[in-house]
């Protein structure tokens, strides 16, 4: 051969032409009736094999007290340690002293999903949820204000626990 | 005269139809066979099963943009689809695919063309698909369509050679070349189907017809790894879409080919009340159903196979080729013709249930030892160079 391809020298005994090709066929031919794999996504979201992790970070929620109102104590905690600067809060205070978010908006499409907001959060009011259908037919659509955040009623993340781990 | 014309352009009609929802089907069927062989689904969701995938894919296909290489032949690029996708279609015209029809003017032969000479038609059209494949390598002025299109033509020529062969000991065994009289001496019996007494035949014919169609595991022309599917890497839309239909219309008349060659045809196994006049339209309409049964067997052992076997190299292609499969099948001529001289002429037999088991007993004495040694891999391993010959070896 003109080209140089390294052939391996094999002992007769381990060369299968025919048999091997007749295995592959049974094999091929026994699959047809296996059970499938796939998971029919728009039916069914989860399988006994494959559900979302209870750890799994995805647009937010922001919690809210009995009379409705967001948990948001404006600490300013969550845009301050936010890494993609994702967070606008301006902070507001009533009659009494309580403080208030005045404006709470993020903005999905900067939020790189660390979930630091809700490991900071003192009041555990923004959370990161375990969600994932998002999509929007603009692009404004994916800032979320407060009271989109309030909205949300998907479960929230558990986040990472150090001192479990495996999550048990 | 006239009823000649209208009943041969219903049936021109009738087989093109069937062909082509056939070849629609068959594209979605390869997909959902492939998903189960792989523990996947595949396509369902246009339609009932994905039953309508194909208009959709066709629909598709017809929208897109057409692209034309500025380096291209425009006339052979435009020209090149057309010539893979009709000789696939016109050879399907010479195969008998049920009993003749009665109707008040007369009966009508289940066959396009009733041709004397179908035999060699199926030969000669067979070969002309190989034009569009080179063709289209060719006028796409692209390196890698180029080396698909002339691996296409060097199989197809090396290949071509032993589907030929093959098909002589057929010729020998019915002594006519007329499809419809090989389908003829196949009925008496289940043992005179030909796939019985020349199984040996029956063997080459069908791997050499892989071959012929580019299916894998011979698919060099394509071979989407090495050469960015090869002669079609240029083509878009409706044009792409031609080389699918001639891959699988070339399939539909493969598979019927060696239902008709080998397999009795539209023999309905176990009786020959089919066989026989008076025609009756159930008659018909059973031995379609039988022809359409075996032809879609073949048609799965296509995709099985696909599926199944991963690509030659092609230095073991052509060594499969020139080295096992044409010595082969000139051997087994010169045998198969030598026991039918003497069954036939020296002990005087009638070609009956008799004569084709005593050359499928021959089958069997020949097929022991060739299996076993092609299965150790001795010819083809025996074809590569041994190591450190030759001037780069080693150099991978």
């Amino acid at each position: 051969m003109a080209i140089g391809v390294k052939v391996m020298k094999r002992p007769g005994t381990e060369v299968s032409y025919l048999r091997a090709t007749l295995k592959g066929m049974a094999l091929t031919l026994s699959h047809l009736w296996r059970p499938k794999v796939t998971m029919q996504y728009p039916e069914e979201k989860s399988s006994k094999d494959w559900t979302l992790s209870p750890r799994w970070r995805g647009t937010h929620r922001m919690l809210t007290d009995e009379q409705g109102r967001a948990k948001c104590v404006a600490c300013g905690l969550c845009p301050q340690i936010c890494p993609a600067n994702c967070i606008k809060l301006v902070p507001g205070e009533d009659e009494q002293g309580n403080r208030y978010p005045l404006i709470y908006e993020i903005d999905e499409f900067r939020c790189v999903f660390c979930g630091y907001c809700q490991e900071v959060c003192p009041e555990e009011a923004i959370h990161v949820g375990v969600h994932y259908e998002n999509s929007e037919y603009s692009r404004d659509r994916f800032v979320y204000d407060l009271e989109r955040l309030c909205a949300q009623t998907h479960p929230v993340s558990t986040l990472w626990d150090p001192s479990d781990p495996k999550g048990e | 005269m006239s009823f000649f014309l209208i009943s041969s352009i219903v049936k021109i009609l009738a087989v093109f139809t069937a062909i082509m929802v056939g070849v629609a089907l068959l594209t979605l069927a390869e997909r959902r066979i492939c998903a189960w062989m792989q523990d996947r689904l595949g396509p369902n969701r246009v339609g009932p099963q994905g039953l309508l995938q194909p208009a959709a894919d066709g629909l598709k296909n017809l929208i897109k943009e057409e692209t034309l290489p500025a380096q291209a032949d425009k006339v052979l690029f435009l020209l090149a689809p057309a010539m893979s996708f009709i000789p696939a279609l016109l050879t399907f015209a010479v195969i008998p695919f049920a009993a003749p029809l009665p109707t008040p003017w007369g009966d009508v032969d289940m066959v396009v063309a009733n041709l004397p000479v179908g035999f060699l038609y199926i030969l000669a059209f067979g070969s002309l698909g190989v034009y569009g494949i080179v063709l289209a390598g060719w006028s796409s002025n692209n390196k890698y369509s180029l080396l698909g299109g002339l691996r296409a033509s060097a199989q197809m020529i090396s290949y071509e050679i032993a589907l030929g062969m093959s098909t002589v000991a057929v010729l020998l065994v019915v002594g006519n070349v007329t499809l419809t009289d090989v389908v003829a001496k196949q009925s008496a019996s289940l043992f005179t189907w030909n796939v019985f007494p020349l199984s040996l035949a029956c063997f080459i014919f069908i791997v050499a017809a892989f071959a012929e169609t580019n299916r894998l595991p011979f698919d060099l022309p394509e071979a989407e790894g090495e050469l960015i599917a090869g002669y079609h890497t240029e083509y878009s839309a409706m044009k792409f879409s031609m080389f699918y239909i001639a891959e699988y219309s070339n399939m539909v008349t493969a598979s019927a080919l060696m239902t008709t060659l080998f397999f009795g045809g539209w023999d309905i196994p176990f009786t020959t009340w089919d066989n026989a006049p008076p025609w009756s339209v159930l008659k018909t309409l059973l031995t379609l159903g039988s022809f359409t049964l075996k032809t879609l067997f073949f048609l799965f052992l296509f995709i099985w196979v696909r599926w199944t076997l991963p690509r030659f190299r092609y230095d073991q292609l052509m060594a499969l080729g020139w080295k096992v499969m044409l010595p082969l099948a000139l051997t087994y001529l010169t045998v198969i013709a030598t026991a039918i001289w003497l069954l036939h002429d020296q002990l005087g037999w009638t070609y009956d249930t008799r004569f084709a088991l005593a050359l499928f007993g021959l089958n069997l004495l020949l097929a022991v030892p060739l299996f076993f040694v092609l299965d150790r891999g001795h010819i083809i391993a025996g074809s590569v160079a041994a190591e450190g010959a030759g001037g780069g070896g080693g150099r991978a």
